[in-house]
Protein backbone atom coordinates (compact mmCIF):
# COMPACT_ATOMS: atom_id res chain seq x y z
CA UNK A 1 0.00 0.00 0.00
CA UNK A 2 1.43 3.40 -0.95
CA UNK A 3 0.63 6.75 0.62
CA UNK A 4 -1.99 7.84 -1.90
CA UNK A 5 -3.87 4.57 -1.31
CA UNK A 6 -3.53 5.16 2.42
CA UNK A 7 -4.95 8.67 1.92
CA UNK A 8 -7.98 7.29 0.06
CA UNK A 9 -8.42 4.68 2.79
CA UNK A 10 -8.41 7.51 5.34
CA UNK A 11 -11.00 9.43 3.32
CA UNK A 12 -13.25 6.38 3.33
CA UNK A 13 -12.59 5.88 7.04
CA UNK A 14 -13.61 9.49 7.65
CA UNK A 15 -16.89 9.05 5.78
CA UNK A 16 -17.66 5.73 7.47
CA UNK A 17 -16.54 7.19 10.81
CA UNK A 18 -19.05 10.03 10.46
CA UNK A 19 -21.79 7.53 9.68
CA UNK A 20 -20.74 5.32 12.62
CA UNK A 21 -20.63 8.34 14.96
CA UNK A 22 -24.19 9.27 14.01
CA UNK A 23 -25.62 5.73 14.29
CA UNK A 24 -23.85 5.06 17.61
CA UNK A 25 -25.17 8.21 19.25
CA UNK A 26 -26.52 7.68 22.74
CA UNK A 27 -30.28 7.96 22.71
CA UNK A 28 -32.06 9.45 25.74
CA UNK A 29 -33.41 6.02 26.79
CA UNK A 30 -29.89 4.58 26.62
CA UNK A 31 -28.17 7.09 28.90
CA UNK A 32 -24.64 6.53 30.18
CA UNK A 33 -25.69 7.00 33.82
CA UNK A 34 -24.61 3.78 35.53
CA UNK A 35 -27.28 1.64 37.12
CA UNK A 36 -26.73 -0.83 39.91
CA UNK A 37 -24.71 -0.64 43.08
CA UNK A 38 -21.06 -1.39 42.48
CA UNK A 39 -17.98 -0.23 44.43
CA UNK A 40 -16.63 1.69 41.42
CA UNK A 41 -16.43 5.35 40.39
CA UNK A 42 -19.60 6.40 38.57
CA UNK A 43 -21.88 3.80 40.19
CA UNK A 44 -24.24 4.09 43.16
CA UNK A 45 -22.48 3.12 46.38
CA UNK A 46 -23.75 -0.27 47.66
CA UNK A 47 -25.99 0.27 50.66
CA UNK A 48 -25.24 -1.11 54.12
CA UNK A 49 -26.41 -0.87 57.70
CA UNK A 50 -23.88 -1.41 60.48
CA UNK A 51 -23.76 -1.07 64.25
CA UNK A 52 -21.62 1.77 65.66
CA UNK A 53 -18.89 1.50 68.28
CA UNK A 54 -20.76 3.94 70.53
CA UNK A 55 -24.10 2.22 70.00
CA UNK A 56 -26.78 2.86 67.39
CA UNK A 57 -26.62 2.15 63.67
CA UNK A 58 -25.67 3.86 60.45
CA UNK A 59 -27.34 3.25 57.08
CA UNK A 60 -25.55 4.66 54.07
CA UNK A 61 -28.68 5.31 51.96
CA UNK A 62 -30.08 7.53 54.73
CA UNK A 63 -27.14 9.90 54.23
CA UNK A 64 -28.18 10.97 50.71
CA UNK A 65 -27.93 14.75 50.37
CA UNK A 66 -24.61 14.72 52.24
CA UNK A 67 -21.06 14.12 51.05
CA UNK A 68 -19.84 10.87 52.59
CA UNK A 69 -16.33 9.55 53.10
CA UNK A 70 -16.27 5.82 53.89
CA UNK A 71 -12.83 4.86 55.16
CA UNK A 72 -12.10 1.13 55.58
CA UNK A 73 -9.47 0.56 58.27
CA UNK A 74 -8.12 -1.65 61.04
CA UNK A 75 -6.18 -0.65 64.15
CA UNK A 76 -3.15 -2.81 63.21
CA UNK A 77 -2.68 -1.31 59.76
CA UNK A 78 0.14 1.33 59.88
CA UNK A 79 -1.07 3.56 56.98
CA UNK A 80 -4.62 3.49 58.44
CA UNK A 81 -3.23 4.75 61.77
CA UNK A 82 -1.16 7.39 60.02
CA UNK A 83 -4.00 8.89 57.98
CA UNK A 84 -6.58 8.91 60.79
CA UNK A 85 -5.55 12.35 62.23
CA UNK A 86 -5.87 13.88 58.74
CA UNK A 87 -9.37 12.41 58.30
CA UNK A 88 -10.36 13.66 61.75
CA UNK A 89 -9.07 17.15 60.98
CA UNK A 90 -10.99 17.33 57.66
CA UNK A 91 -14.12 15.98 59.38
CA UNK A 92 -13.97 18.72 62.02
CA UNK A 93 -13.50 21.41 59.36
CA UNK A 94 -16.33 20.33 57.06
CA UNK A 95 -18.91 18.46 59.16
CA UNK A 96 -21.05 21.59 59.56
CA UNK A 97 -21.34 22.11 55.81
CA UNK A 98 -22.44 18.60 54.89
CA UNK A 99 -19.57 16.13 55.30
CA UNK A 100 -20.16 12.77 56.96
CA UNK A 101 -17.26 10.42 57.65
CA UNK A 102 -17.82 6.74 58.42
CA UNK A 103 -14.73 5.01 59.78
CA UNK A 104 -15.58 1.48 58.73
CA UNK A 105 -13.55 -0.88 60.86
CA UNK A 106 -13.09 -4.40 59.48
CA UNK A 107 -13.72 -5.86 62.90
CA UNK A 108 -13.53 -9.44 61.61
CA UNK A 109 -9.79 -8.76 61.20
CA UNK A 110 -9.48 -6.62 64.34
CA UNK A 111 -10.70 -6.67 67.93
CA UNK A 112 -13.24 -4.38 69.54
CA UNK A 113 -11.00 -3.46 72.55
CA UNK A 114 -8.16 -2.51 70.17
CA UNK A 115 -10.58 -0.41 68.11
CA UNK A 116 -11.86 1.41 71.21
CA UNK A 117 -8.32 2.05 72.49
CA UNK A 118 -7.21 3.37 69.12
CA UNK A 119 -10.23 5.67 68.72
CA UNK A 120 -9.60 7.12 72.20
CA UNK A 121 -5.89 7.51 71.59
CA UNK A 122 -6.49 9.40 68.31
CA UNK A 123 -9.42 11.45 69.63
CA UNK A 124 -11.63 10.35 66.73
CA UNK A 125 -15.05 12.04 66.84
CA UNK A 126 -16.66 10.69 63.64
CA UNK A 127 -18.79 7.52 63.78
CA UNK A 128 -16.94 4.19 63.76
CA UNK A 129 -18.98 1.39 62.15
CA UNK A 130 -18.12 -2.21 62.99
CA UNK A 131 -18.09 -4.75 60.15
CA UNK A 132 -18.14 -7.80 62.40
CA UNK A 133 -18.44 -10.48 59.69
CA UNK A 134 -16.63 -8.65 56.85
CA UNK A 135 -19.90 -8.44 54.88
CA UNK A 136 -19.43 -4.78 53.90
CA UNK A 137 -15.72 -5.32 53.23
CA UNK A 138 -16.68 -8.07 50.78
CA UNK A 139 -19.51 -5.96 49.31
CA UNK A 140 -17.02 -3.16 48.61
CA UNK A 141 -14.36 -5.67 47.43
CA UNK A 142 -11.79 -4.25 49.82
CA UNK A 143 -8.52 -6.01 49.04
CA UNK A 144 -6.11 -3.55 50.64
CA UNK A 145 -6.11 -1.27 53.66
CA UNK A 146 -6.84 1.55 53.97
CA UNK A 147 -9.39 2.08 51.20
CA UNK A 148 -11.48 5.23 50.98
CA UNK A 149 -14.66 5.89 49.00
CA UNK A 150 -15.75 9.47 48.37
CA UNK A 151 -19.51 9.53 47.76
CA UNK A 152 -21.43 12.54 46.42
CA UNK A 153 -24.77 13.92 47.59
CA UNK A 154 -26.65 11.64 45.17
CA UNK A 155 -25.03 8.52 46.62
CA UNK A 156 -22.67 8.01 43.65
CA UNK A 157 -19.06 6.95 44.24
CA UNK A 158 -16.86 9.66 42.75
CA UNK A 159 -13.40 8.64 43.86
CA UNK A 160 -11.76 5.54 45.31
CA UNK A 161 -8.35 5.73 46.94
CA UNK A 162 -6.72 2.39 47.67
CA UNK A 163 -3.70 2.39 49.97
CA UNK A 164 -2.40 5.22 52.02
CA UNK A 165 -1.78 7.21 54.01
CA UNK A 166 -3.75 10.00 52.33
CA UNK A 167 -2.50 13.47 53.13
CA UNK A 168 -4.87 16.06 54.55
CA UNK A 169 -4.64 18.00 51.27
CA UNK A 170 -5.75 14.95 49.25
CA UNK A 171 -8.76 14.36 51.51
CA UNK A 172 -9.64 18.05 51.58
CA UNK A 173 -9.47 18.43 47.79
CA UNK A 174 -11.69 15.39 47.22
CA UNK A 175 -14.22 16.55 49.82
CA UNK A 176 -14.24 20.17 48.59
CA UNK A 177 -14.86 19.00 45.00
CA UNK A 178 -18.04 17.23 46.10
CA UNK A 179 -19.19 19.87 48.56
CA UNK A 180 -18.98 22.55 45.83
CA UNK A 181 -21.53 20.69 43.73
CA UNK A 182 -25.17 21.75 44.01
CA UNK A 183 -27.52 19.61 46.03
CA UNK B 1 -9.53 -7.73 36.47
CA UNK B 2 -6.52 -7.76 38.76
CA UNK B 3 -6.06 -4.25 40.16
CA UNK B 4 -3.73 -4.82 43.12
CA UNK B 5 -1.01 -7.19 44.21
CA UNK B 6 0.20 -7.14 47.80
CA UNK B 7 3.88 -7.93 48.27
CA UNK B 8 4.54 -7.84 52.02
CA UNK B 9 4.09 -4.23 53.10
CA UNK B 10 3.89 -3.00 49.51
CA UNK B 11 0.72 -2.63 47.49
CA UNK B 12 1.46 -2.89 43.78
CA UNK B 13 -1.05 -1.14 41.55
CA UNK B 14 -1.08 -3.51 38.58
CA UNK B 15 -2.62 -1.05 36.06
CA UNK B 16 0.14 1.45 36.88
CA UNK B 17 2.73 -1.32 36.58
CA UNK B 18 1.38 -2.16 33.08
CA UNK B 19 1.84 1.48 32.07
CA UNK B 20 5.41 1.52 33.43
CA UNK B 21 6.23 -1.66 31.49
CA UNK B 22 4.68 -0.03 28.40
CA UNK B 23 6.84 3.03 28.91
CA UNK B 24 10.02 1.03 29.39
CA UNK B 25 9.55 -1.27 26.37
CA UNK B 26 8.10 1.61 24.33
CA UNK B 27 11.24 3.64 24.99
CA UNK B 28 13.34 0.74 23.69
CA UNK B 29 11.38 0.80 20.41
CA UNK B 30 11.75 4.60 20.25
CA UNK B 31 15.55 4.40 20.70
CA UNK B 32 15.81 1.68 18.07
CA UNK B 33 13.77 3.70 15.57
CA UNK B 34 15.78 6.87 16.40
CA UNK B 35 19.02 5.00 15.57
CA UNK B 36 17.49 3.74 12.30
CA UNK B 37 16.54 7.30 11.36
CA UNK B 38 20.08 8.54 12.19
CA UNK B 39 18.81 10.62 15.10
CA UNK B 40 20.64 11.10 18.38
CA UNK B 41 18.90 8.47 20.50
CA UNK B 42 20.08 9.99 23.80
CA UNK B 43 18.38 13.25 22.86
CA UNK B 44 15.19 11.43 21.85
CA UNK B 45 15.18 9.56 25.19
CA UNK B 46 15.67 12.86 27.02
CA UNK B 47 12.77 14.35 25.07
CA UNK B 48 10.50 11.53 26.27
CA UNK B 49 11.84 11.86 29.82
CA UNK B 50 11.35 15.65 30.04
CA UNK B 51 7.92 15.42 28.42
CA UNK B 52 6.89 12.77 30.93
CA UNK B 53 8.24 14.49 34.04
CA UNK B 54 6.90 17.85 32.89
CA UNK B 55 3.52 16.30 32.11
CA UNK B 56 3.22 14.63 35.53
CA UNK B 57 4.27 17.84 37.32
CA UNK B 58 1.79 19.90 35.28
CA UNK B 59 -1.00 17.38 35.95
CA UNK B 60 -0.41 17.70 39.71
CA UNK B 61 -0.07 21.51 39.68
CA UNK B 62 -3.23 21.88 37.56
CA UNK B 63 -5.15 19.65 40.00
CA UNK B 64 -3.78 21.58 43.00
CA UNK B 65 -4.66 24.92 41.37
CA UNK B 66 -8.33 23.96 41.65
CA UNK B 67 -7.89 23.72 45.42
CA UNK B 68 -5.30 26.45 45.82
CA UNK B 69 -6.01 27.25 49.47
CA UNK B 70 -5.68 23.57 50.44
CA UNK B 71 -2.32 23.07 48.71
CA UNK B 72 -0.91 26.49 49.68
CA UNK B 73 -1.34 25.59 53.33
CA UNK B 74 0.24 22.17 52.73
CA UNK B 75 2.63 22.51 49.75
CA UNK B 76 4.44 19.21 50.39
CA UNK B 77 1.25 17.41 49.32
CA UNK B 78 2.20 18.39 45.78
CA UNK B 79 4.80 15.61 46.01
CA UNK B 80 2.25 12.93 46.93
CA UNK B 81 2.45 9.61 45.03
CA UNK B 82 -1.35 9.49 44.85
CA UNK B 83 -2.45 9.13 41.22
CA UNK B 84 -5.99 10.31 42.09
CA UNK B 85 -4.81 13.88 42.43
CA UNK B 86 -3.70 14.51 38.84
CA UNK B 87 -5.45 16.35 36.00
CA UNK B 88 -4.51 14.15 32.99
CA UNK B 89 -5.67 16.57 30.26
CA UNK B 90 -3.39 19.33 31.58
CA UNK B 91 -0.56 16.80 31.93
CA UNK B 92 -0.90 15.67 28.31
CA UNK B 93 -1.00 19.23 26.99
CA UNK B 94 2.00 20.48 28.99
CA UNK B 95 3.96 17.25 28.46
CA UNK B 96 3.67 17.73 24.68
CA UNK B 97 4.53 21.42 25.01
CA UNK B 98 7.66 20.68 27.06
CA UNK B 99 8.75 17.97 24.58
CA UNK B 100 8.26 20.40 21.68
CA UNK B 101 10.30 23.11 23.45
CA UNK B 102 13.08 20.58 24.16
CA UNK B 103 13.09 19.39 20.53
CA UNK B 104 13.27 23.02 19.32
CA UNK B 105 16.12 23.93 21.68
CA UNK B 106 18.08 20.79 20.75
CA UNK B 107 17.40 21.48 17.05
CA UNK B 108 15.90 18.01 16.55
CA UNK B 109 14.28 17.57 13.11
CA UNK B 110 10.59 17.84 13.98
CA UNK B 111 9.03 15.36 11.55
CA UNK B 112 11.75 12.72 11.82
CA UNK B 113 11.50 12.94 15.62
CA UNK B 114 7.76 12.25 15.39
CA UNK B 115 8.52 9.19 13.23
CA UNK B 116 10.96 7.91 15.85
CA UNK B 117 8.22 8.11 18.50
CA UNK B 118 5.61 6.17 16.47
CA UNK B 119 6.56 2.50 17.23
CA UNK B 120 7.06 3.22 20.95
CA UNK B 121 3.73 5.00 21.21
CA UNK B 122 2.06 2.14 19.31
CA UNK B 123 3.41 -0.31 21.90
CA UNK B 124 2.36 1.97 24.76
CA UNK B 125 -1.22 1.93 23.41
CA UNK B 126 -1.28 -1.87 23.84
CA UNK B 127 -0.26 -1.46 27.47
CA UNK B 128 -2.93 1.20 28.03
CA UNK B 129 -5.44 -1.47 26.96
CA UNK B 130 -3.82 -3.98 29.36
CA UNK B 131 -3.98 -1.37 32.11
CA UNK B 132 -7.72 -0.90 31.47
CA UNK B 133 -8.22 -4.67 31.50
CA UNK B 134 -6.49 -4.93 34.90
CA UNK B 135 -8.36 -2.00 36.46
CA UNK B 136 -11.77 -2.63 34.86
CA UNK B 137 -11.80 0.99 33.63
CA UNK B 138 -12.95 2.02 30.12
CA UNK B 139 -15.66 -0.62 30.48
CA UNK B 140 -18.23 -1.57 27.86
CA UNK B 141 -21.96 -1.01 27.64
CA UNK B 142 -24.29 -3.73 28.93
CA UNK B 143 -24.97 -6.31 26.21
CA UNK B 144 -26.15 -9.88 25.65
CA UNK B 145 -23.67 -10.82 22.88
CA UNK B 146 -22.18 -14.33 23.41
CA UNK B 147 -18.67 -12.91 24.00
CA UNK B 148 -19.83 -10.47 26.71
CA UNK B 149 -17.81 -10.37 29.94
CA UNK B 150 -19.31 -10.11 33.42
CA UNK B 151 -17.99 -6.89 34.90
CA UNK B 152 -19.39 -4.34 37.36
CA UNK B 153 -22.57 -6.38 38.01
CA UNK B 154 -23.58 -6.78 34.35
CA UNK B 155 -22.68 -8.55 31.11
CA UNK B 156 -20.74 -5.97 29.10
CA UNK B 157 -18.95 -5.49 25.80
CA UNK B 158 -15.29 -6.49 26.36
CA UNK B 159 -14.06 -3.05 25.23
CA UNK B 160 -10.67 -3.51 26.91
CA UNK B 161 -10.08 -6.62 24.76
CA UNK B 162 -11.12 -4.71 21.62
CA UNK B 163 -8.70 -1.96 22.66
CA UNK B 164 -5.79 -4.40 23.03
CA UNK B 165 -6.65 -6.18 19.77
CA UNK B 166 -6.73 -2.98 17.67
CA UNK B 167 -3.59 -1.62 19.36
CA UNK B 168 -1.79 -4.90 18.51
CA UNK B 169 -2.92 -4.64 14.88
CA UNK B 170 -1.70 -1.02 14.66
CA UNK B 171 1.62 -1.96 16.29
CA UNK B 172 2.19 -4.77 13.77
CA UNK B 173 1.46 -2.32 10.94
CA UNK B 174 3.67 0.50 12.28
CA UNK B 175 6.70 -1.46 13.56
CA UNK B 176 7.69 -3.31 10.36
CA UNK B 177 6.73 -0.33 8.11
CA UNK B 178 3.98 -2.19 6.26
CA UNK B 179 2.74 1.10 4.77
CA UNK B 180 5.74 2.92 3.22
CA UNK B 181 6.28 6.52 4.33
CA UNK B 182 7.45 8.71 1.44
CA UNK B 183 8.35 11.71 3.59
CA UNK B 184 9.41 12.45 7.16
CA UNK B 185 6.52 12.59 9.60
CA UNK B 186 4.21 10.30 7.65
CA UNK B 187 4.89 7.24 9.81
CA UNK B 188 3.66 9.22 12.82
CA UNK B 189 0.60 10.44 10.88
CA UNK B 190 -0.18 6.82 9.95
CA UNK B 191 -0.03 5.82 13.62
CA UNK B 192 -2.26 8.69 14.76
CA UNK B 193 -4.78 8.11 11.94
CA UNK B 194 -5.05 4.36 12.58
CA UNK B 195 -5.42 4.96 16.31
CA UNK B 196 -8.18 7.53 15.66
CA UNK B 197 -10.05 5.04 13.43
CA UNK B 198 -9.81 2.39 16.17
CA UNK B 199 -11.06 4.81 18.83
CA UNK B 200 -14.02 5.95 16.69
CA UNK B 201 -15.03 2.31 16.18
CA UNK B 202 -14.52 1.03 19.75
CA UNK B 203 -16.09 4.03 21.49
CA UNK B 204 -19.53 2.98 20.22
CA UNK B 205 -19.35 -0.05 22.55
CA UNK B 206 -18.30 1.89 25.65
CA UNK B 207 -20.53 2.21 28.69
CA UNK B 208 -18.71 5.19 30.15
CA UNK B 209 -18.56 7.62 27.21
CA UNK B 210 -18.51 11.35 27.79
CA UNK B 211 -21.54 12.67 25.90
CA UNK B 212 -21.54 15.96 24.04
CA UNK B 213 -24.59 17.64 22.49
CA UNK B 214 -27.43 15.54 21.08
CA UNK B 215 -26.01 12.20 22.26
CA UNK B 216 -22.71 12.39 20.34
CA UNK B 217 -19.76 10.70 22.04
CA UNK B 218 -16.86 13.10 22.70
CA UNK B 219 -14.13 10.59 21.78
CA UNK B 220 -15.70 9.92 18.37
CA UNK B 221 -16.05 13.62 17.58
CA UNK B 222 -12.41 14.26 18.58
CA UNK B 223 -11.36 11.17 16.58
CA UNK B 224 -13.06 12.52 13.43
CA UNK B 225 -11.33 15.90 13.89
CA UNK B 226 -7.97 14.10 14.24
CA UNK B 227 -8.68 12.15 11.03
CA UNK B 228 -9.31 15.40 9.15
CA UNK B 229 -5.99 16.83 10.44
CA UNK B 230 -4.18 13.60 9.47
CA UNK B 231 -5.58 13.76 5.94
CA UNK B 232 -4.41 17.37 5.61
CA UNK B 233 -0.94 16.49 6.93
CA UNK B 234 -0.73 13.45 4.64
CA UNK B 235 -1.38 15.64 1.59
CA UNK B 236 0.95 18.43 2.77
CA UNK B 237 3.86 16.29 3.88
CA UNK B 238 3.80 13.71 1.12
CA UNK B 239 7.15 13.68 -0.67
CA UNK B 240 7.69 12.86 -4.29
CA UNK B 241 10.93 10.96 -3.67
CA UNK B 242 11.27 7.64 -1.88
CA UNK B 243 12.15 8.71 1.67
CA UNK B 244 12.18 5.12 2.97
CA UNK B 245 14.80 4.01 0.42
CA UNK B 246 17.00 7.00 1.33
CA UNK B 247 17.23 6.12 5.00
CA UNK B 248 17.63 2.43 4.22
Amino acid sequence: MNNSRFASLLTWALVLGMFWTVVSRVSPDQSQVQTGSVPKEGFTAPDFTLGLLDGGEVTLSELQGKVVLVNFWTSWCPPCRKEMPAIESVYRSYKDIGLVVIGLNLTAQDSKPDVSAFVQEMGVTFPIALDINNAVGNLYRVTALPTSFFIDRKGVIRSVIVGGPMSEAVIQSKVEELLREDQ
Amino acid sequence: MFPYLRLGPFLLQMPLLALLVGLWIGLTFIEREAARLNLNKEKISSLVFYGLIGGIAAARIAYAAQYASVYLSNPFSLLSLNTNTLLPEAGLLFGILIAVIYAYRQKLPFRKTLDALAPGLAFFMIMIGVSHLLSGNAYGAPTRVPWAVYLWSDYRQPTQIYEIFFALVIFTIILPHIIPATAPGLRFVQFIALSAIARIFIEAFHGDSVILFDGYRAVQVVGLAILVVCLALLRNWEGKDEYESKIG
